[in-house]
């Protein structure tokens, strides 16, 4: 035995290491077995915080449960998913969420990878200046929604300030979070400001890691800069950027602190999310059962958009 | 003689020995108790007046004070999990129903009998609100402790300015004076919005906003109440339509958003209590809507206190004179783990004295007793008003599910008034729609 030069398998190798008793318990267990000892806490973690809840919720949202009051859950059938798919108001606020959504990452990707290009080239202070506008997203989102409420505030605020400077406005005379034309705007505004950091860091990840040589040979071939931007860097960066946009929708679809604290999805319901209004359901009106059938119809259409969408990514990565 | 002696020094061990014993009975070394309430001026008053009850008791007195904006969200989640973390609280009147039915509070009646505390001293619409439930029934489940209602500020420096009473005078044929209607409220309101008046734009009036918790519904009632809403027909229980949607009350929400378009300053689109108090300090607006707990605090500010400024009871309207109710009831938490101390605080709290003393300290009894003498109607200049407003309170559903109504009202009053969505009678045709899908929740069966 001794004499064998036989590579020791991961049991082997474990139970050398390994007290005496515990070893000869050990020795007695596969590799597959031993992998799945290492695993089993994180899963039972996972089961735990992830699996057992959502199955919970999904359980919940079949009943007309209040966690306020005493009494038990009441199974009431597909009641709640009725008056969800049926309720203007909700259909509203997923309008008013999908508003929101195309255009932050609209803007953010324009601007993202605008800034990611003039990042990319090489000047003087450009670390400083990375640094500097990555700050934004470094904030929390309550910081940011609470510090954009002042910079909006018609009588002090630097915004309305700014803008009746430039335009001769009266600075009182609009105000940008209480206003019903341009509160929407106001959420899409401070998105925008917060998250195009991280859109542009990806799309810099993506033109640091398209080779030189490809340019040197377009150069060569005398392809003009847009020939070059178009026909290299616009589809070497779109894994990225698409990658980038999946992120950003994801975020964007389930934002909630930033507009809950800029305008707590007002004036009247104009910047109310479907995020604020779970959370109105789920932690105000306490309607247990309702909240957790809106919460299942969020989860299934953002893992449903987001499957279609990763699907298109690994295309264009094929391509 | 001797033996008087003798007699008189027996009464005098015996009466010392009872006194003793008494007093070792209530003195609790070492005994504390937890006071729950909301962060705000009277809860100062209230832990002053406690030092009283810790003189003469021994029990320490401690307290929990939560901001308002989490006061509901925080204190209801302790009593529905029965918390022991309160053993008193002075909990809003909307809590009331949900409290009573879920057993979260202490039922009051047997203890009230044996100690001879009557609610007959109390003013009626505070007992209805902050002691009983079913309402209008003599189940108490609360001491009234903190009266309050909606009242109205204003500069009366701006009001006696001759050029301005002038100028009015010649545009209302009216003396400019504090408005006691809906439609004089309004005159005025539009008439100091735009003025500049010590080298600054003012603006006519400060009314409720807030659309998260009940700002603009403890707003928007004060016109409602007085244009024709009611809750539902006295008549028939939980039969709201043609009461919470009747043409008298879409108006007076019109008469609301009319006040608010002309008249409130920019950016107050979400503004509650301090938002109109900061407005009014800053000399931003000639009148404001606040709750009477504030007043005290106004009356003394060194800016727009004094001389600068008056108080007047909510305006009138065609259907009457009605103001909002607040304030807040005093409760025995029923998970506590030293409820005979909590009663005996009820007790003690109960007492005229001690009435009389909280009010002196800045907190506002709903004793009559207290409101209606002299002392207290000329103690500031607000007390008539307060004193006024005490007879005229009307208050939001107390029902177990009350967040649920509230928070409809809340969405359907914002979106029309300051999101200008639809029209006011449809506002409330949908108010009606979602208040019936709640109480077909709590199990009722409203019409």
């Amino acid at each position: 035995m001794s004499g064998t030069n036989v590579t020791p398998t991961l049991v082997d190798g474990m139970a050398m290491r390994t007290a005496a008793p515990v070893a000869r318990r050990l020795r007695g267990l596969s590799d597959r077995s031993i992998a799945w000892l290492f695993i089993l806490p994180t899963m039972l973690l996972l089961l735990a915080i992830n699996i057992f809840p959502l199955i919970w919720a999904i359980r919940l949202s079949f009943t007309g449960f209040m966690a306020n009051l005493p009494a038990p859950a009441a199974f009431i059938g597909i009641d709640n998913y009725v008056d969800i798919l049926t309720d203007e108001d909700l259909w509203a606020n997923f309008q008013i969420t999908a508003h929101f959504v195309f255009w932050t990452i609209a803007l953010q990707v324009l601007i993202g990878l605008g800034l990611a290009l003039l990042i990319n080239q090489k000047f003087r202070g450009h670390s400083f200046w990375t640094t500097v506008i990555l700050l934004p997203m470094m904030l929390s989102p309550a910081v940011v929604g609470n510090f954009w409420t002042l910079l909006f505030q018609p009588q002090i605020g630097p915004f309305n300030y700014l803008i009746g400077f430039f335009t001769g406005i009266a600075p009182s005379s609009f105000t940008m979070i209480g206003s019903v034309a341009l509160a929407p705007w106001t959420v899409v505004l401070v998105n925008t400001w917060m998250w195009t950091p991280y859109v542009m860091l990806i799309c810099l990840a993506g033109l640091r890691s398209i080779p030189d040589y490809i340019y040197e040979a377009a150069e060569v071939d005398r392809a003009s800069p847009l020939r070059q931007f178009w026909s290299i860097t616009l589809p070497m960066v779109l894994p990225f950027l698409m990658l980038a946009v999946l992120f950003q929708a994801i975020q964007s679809f389930v934002m909630f602190d930033m507009v809950n604290l800029l305008t707590s999805g007002g004036p009247g319901s104009t910047t109310e999310l479907v995020s604020i209004t779970l959370k109105r359901a789920a932690f105000e009106k306490w309607e247990t059962g309702y909240a957790s059938a809106l919460a299942v119809i969020l989860f299934v259409t953002i893992f449903g958009a987001a499957n279609v969408y990763v699907r298109a990514l690994n295309w264009v990565k094929q391509q | 003689m001797r033996i008087n002696t003798n007699l008189s020094l027996a009464c005098a061990a015996g009466t010392l020995a009872l006194t003793l014993g008494a007093t070792s009975s209530a003195w609790a070394e070492g005994k504390s108790l937890t006071m729950c309430w909301a962060a705000w001026d009277p809860a100062n008053a209230l832990v002053e007046l406690d030092k009283d009850f810790t003189k003469e008791t021994g029990i320490e007195m401690k307290h929990e004070f939560v901001p308002w904006t989490s006061y509901a969200d925080h204190f209801i989640n302790l009593l529905n999990s029965h918390s022991s973390e309160c053993d008193l609280i002075i909990g809003d009147s909307q809590w009331l129903g949900g409290a009573a039915e879920n057993k979260w509070y202490i039922k009051l009646n047997e203890f009230f009998d044996k100690n001879k505390i009557s609610m007959d001293v109390f003013v009626p619409a505070s007992v209805l609100a902050y002691a009983e439930w079913p309402k209008g029934t003599p189940n108490y489940w609360g001491l009234p402790a903190m009266a309050d209602a909606v009242g109205w500020t204003y500069r009366k420096d701006w009001f006696a300015k001759p050029e301005l009473r002038a100028e009015f005078k010649a545009k209302y044929n009216r003396e400019l004076e504090p408005p006691k209607t809906w439609d004089e409220l309004l005159e005025v309101s539009k008439f100091f919005t735009g003025k500049e008046i010590d080298g600054k734009k003012v603006y006519g009036s400060y009314i409720f906003t807030e659309r998260g918790s009940e700002g603009i519904t403890m707003g928007v009632t004060n016109a409602m109440y007085n244009y024709g809403f009611d809750y539902m027909d006295p008549k028939e229980p939980y039969h709201m339509d043609g009461f919470v949607n009747s043409a008298g009350a879409a108006k007076g929400m019109d008469v609301y958003k009319e006040l608010f378009d002309c008249c409130q300053p920019p950016g107050l689109t979400n503004a509650y209590m301090q938002e109109g108090l900061d407005a009014f300090k800053s000399g931003q607006v000639a009148m404001q809507m606040n709750w009477y707990a504030f007043f005290p605090g106004l009356s003394k500010d060194p800016n727009v206190g004094g001389d600068k400024i008056g108080f007047f009871v909510n305006p009138a309207g065609p259907a009457g004179r009605w103001t909002q109710l607040g304030g807040q009831g005093l409760s025995v938490v029923a998970a506590s783990k030293d409820i005979e101390d909590s009663l005996l605080y009820v007790k003690w709290f109960a007492q005229p004295a001690v009435q009389q003393k909280w009010t002196d300290l800045g907190g506002a009894s709903a004793s009559v007793a207290v409101l209606e003498s002299d002392a207290f109607k000329k103690s500031a200049d607000y007390a008539p008003s307060f004193v006024e407003s005490m007879d005229i309170m009307k208050d939001f559903w107390a029902e177990p599910l009350y967040i649920p109504l509230l928070l409809d009202m809340q969405n359907r009053v914002h979106d029309y008034v300051v999101a200008n969505k639809g029209t006011s009678q449809q506002a409330l045709d949908a108010l009606v729609k979602d208040w019936k899908k709640v109480f077909k929740q709590e199990g009722k069966n409203p019409s």
